[in-house]
């Protein structure tokens, strides 16, 4: 299921002593690169708070992702979540609960094997439409919370543990296409939990249109094997501020859709004026049920919710993401007040000459 | 003789027939012209991978993210092997993006 604050749902916990060792590792390797090749930190620190049904949630968190390349074809790659969070205790007891999260997001090998070929092994985010792997990030999504057709077609986890190649399958001035395949394998272990499946994504997009079709396909490899299908749409159209997104998701048991605007004026002194800042985002999700066997995470009955965010750009990448969200359903309708600051951090492991 | 050729010969003449105190105005009107007006035709390339680094940089990475507000040229290299994999980017689209980010 999509986690209400921010997106962590494909963070598994992780011991972080373990994590430290990994990572040091990873420094100690790294010493083997060039002049631009440095190995960085990157990711994005915020603070949450979310309104749900009248409950209020404080969620501090920090996503920090480390890229190192490893000579001129390797790269590593990792991401990690580290969260608190304050909630409200259950059946109207006064105080909060605390909680707090650890967890290794992806880690992944990459081996650029050709112009047209890379090969990834480890664990990776799943490659079923674009949320997950484009929009996931607490620094990159225009809302705090995942839409709602997020776990279809994710697998539940939204990780894989295996293989997969993708790449540019041809790139031209007025047509790019690029693809991923992928096979997963069953894991069990809490820190690298994955299930057994396969599938792929292709990505058609027009430069001069900046318009952007892909299809998907996965499919669930153990218990009763399913099959996924996704499709999406991306428009920018050239020299404004105004993007469209859009992912249409089908599954054996439920089907949704989720269509995201956003917008950006420069009508006045462009985007870096106080008024160019503003960011007005509009999202609407449908999800329906097909069935009654819901082992594909998405809500036991048909589902709509209308995202209304107001976004704001302030300098120093750091955002400011407001929303209010109203969400029918026949098992009641209740809104979502969703109040954060994210800040991107990007930097190199160490200073250089 | 194309005309532009005529004029340029016609320019180095008027040049060196002017006299000394003038010739060195002259040449600092003229001289920046004339070495403008060789450049398409010898290095045309510099112009060419700007834009179109720019231009790669515009569509597929502003498509996902906002650009992040500067960052230190030892990590350029590293910014671009990891969108190359997780944008899926061609070679040539790597070494453009290169070119955009070191120019």
């Amino acid at each position: 299921m999509p986690s209400a604050i921010f997106n962590r749902s494909n963070s598994r916990r992780v011991c972080p002593v373990k994590a430290i060792a990994i990572a040091s590792l990873f420094v100690c390797c790294a010493h083997y690169v060039s002049a631009q090749d440095t190995p960085l930190i990157s990711g994005g620190g915020g603070f949450a708070a979310n309104t749900n049904g009248g409950k209020t949630t404080y969620s501090p968190i920090v996503e920090p992702l480390v890229a190192m390349p490893l000579g001129p074809h390797f790269l590593v790659e990792s991401r990690a979540a580290l969260e608190e969070a304050w909630a409200p205790n259950s059946r109207n007891a006064p105080g909060f609960n605390h909680s707090h999260f650890v967890g290794l997001t992806y880690l992944q090998g990459d081996w650029i094997v050709s112009s047209h070929i890379t090969a990834v092994a480890g664990s990776f985010l799943m490659p079923f439409e674009t949320y997950n792997e484009r929009l996931s990030p607490i620094w990159i999504g225009n809302f705090q919370s995942a839409p709602l057709t997020y776990a279809l077609g994710n697998m539940s986890t939204g990780v894989g543990t295996g293989a997969m190649v993708r790449g540019s399958a041809f790139s031209r001035k007025k047509l790019t296409t690029d693809y991923t395949a992928y096979f997963s394998t069953l894991v069990s272990n809490q820190y690298f939990a994955s299930e057994r499946s396969s599938g792929g994504r292709t990505n058609f997009y027009l430069p001069d249109k900046r318009l952007e079709i892909g299809f998907s396909y996965n499919r669930l490899l153990q218990g009763t094997h399913e099959n996924f299908y996704g499709t999406h749409v991306w428009w920018e159209p050239a020299n404004t501020a105004f993007r469209f997104r859009s992912e249409f998701a089908r599954g054996h048991h439920a089907q949704g859709y989720w269509i995201e605007a956003d917008y950006r004026t420069q009508a006045f002194h462009g985007l870096d004026s106080w008024v160019g800042r503003i960011e007005p985002v509009f999202r609407m999700n449908q999800t329906f049920r097909r069935d009654t066997n819901f082992s594909d995470g998405l809500a036991l009955v048909n589902t709509q919710r209308a995202d209304f965010g107001l976004d704001y750009n302030l300098p120093h990448n750091t955002r400011v993401l407001t929303s209010y969200s109203r969400q029918f359903a026949s098992t009641g309708n209740h809104n979502i007040w969703q109040t954060g600051l994210v800040y991107r951090f990007l930097f190199p492991t160490w200073k250089g000459k | 003789m194309t005309m532009t050729s005529t004029l340029r010969t016609l320019t180095i003449a008027a040049l060196f027939s002017t006299p000394l105190y003038s010739q060195n105005t002259t040449l600092k009107v003229l001289l920046p012209l004339m070495i403008e007006s060789k450049q398409p035709a010898t290095n045309p390339a510099p112009t060419a991978h700007v834009s179109e680094g720019q231009q790669i940089f515009e569509q597929q990475c502003s498509r996902c993210h906002n650009a992040p507000e500067g960052f230190s040229p030892r990590i350029s290299g590293t910014i671009i092997r990891h969108m190359r994999v997780r944008a899926s980017l061609s070679q040539h689209e790597e070494a453009e993006l290169m070119r955009f980010l070191n120019p």
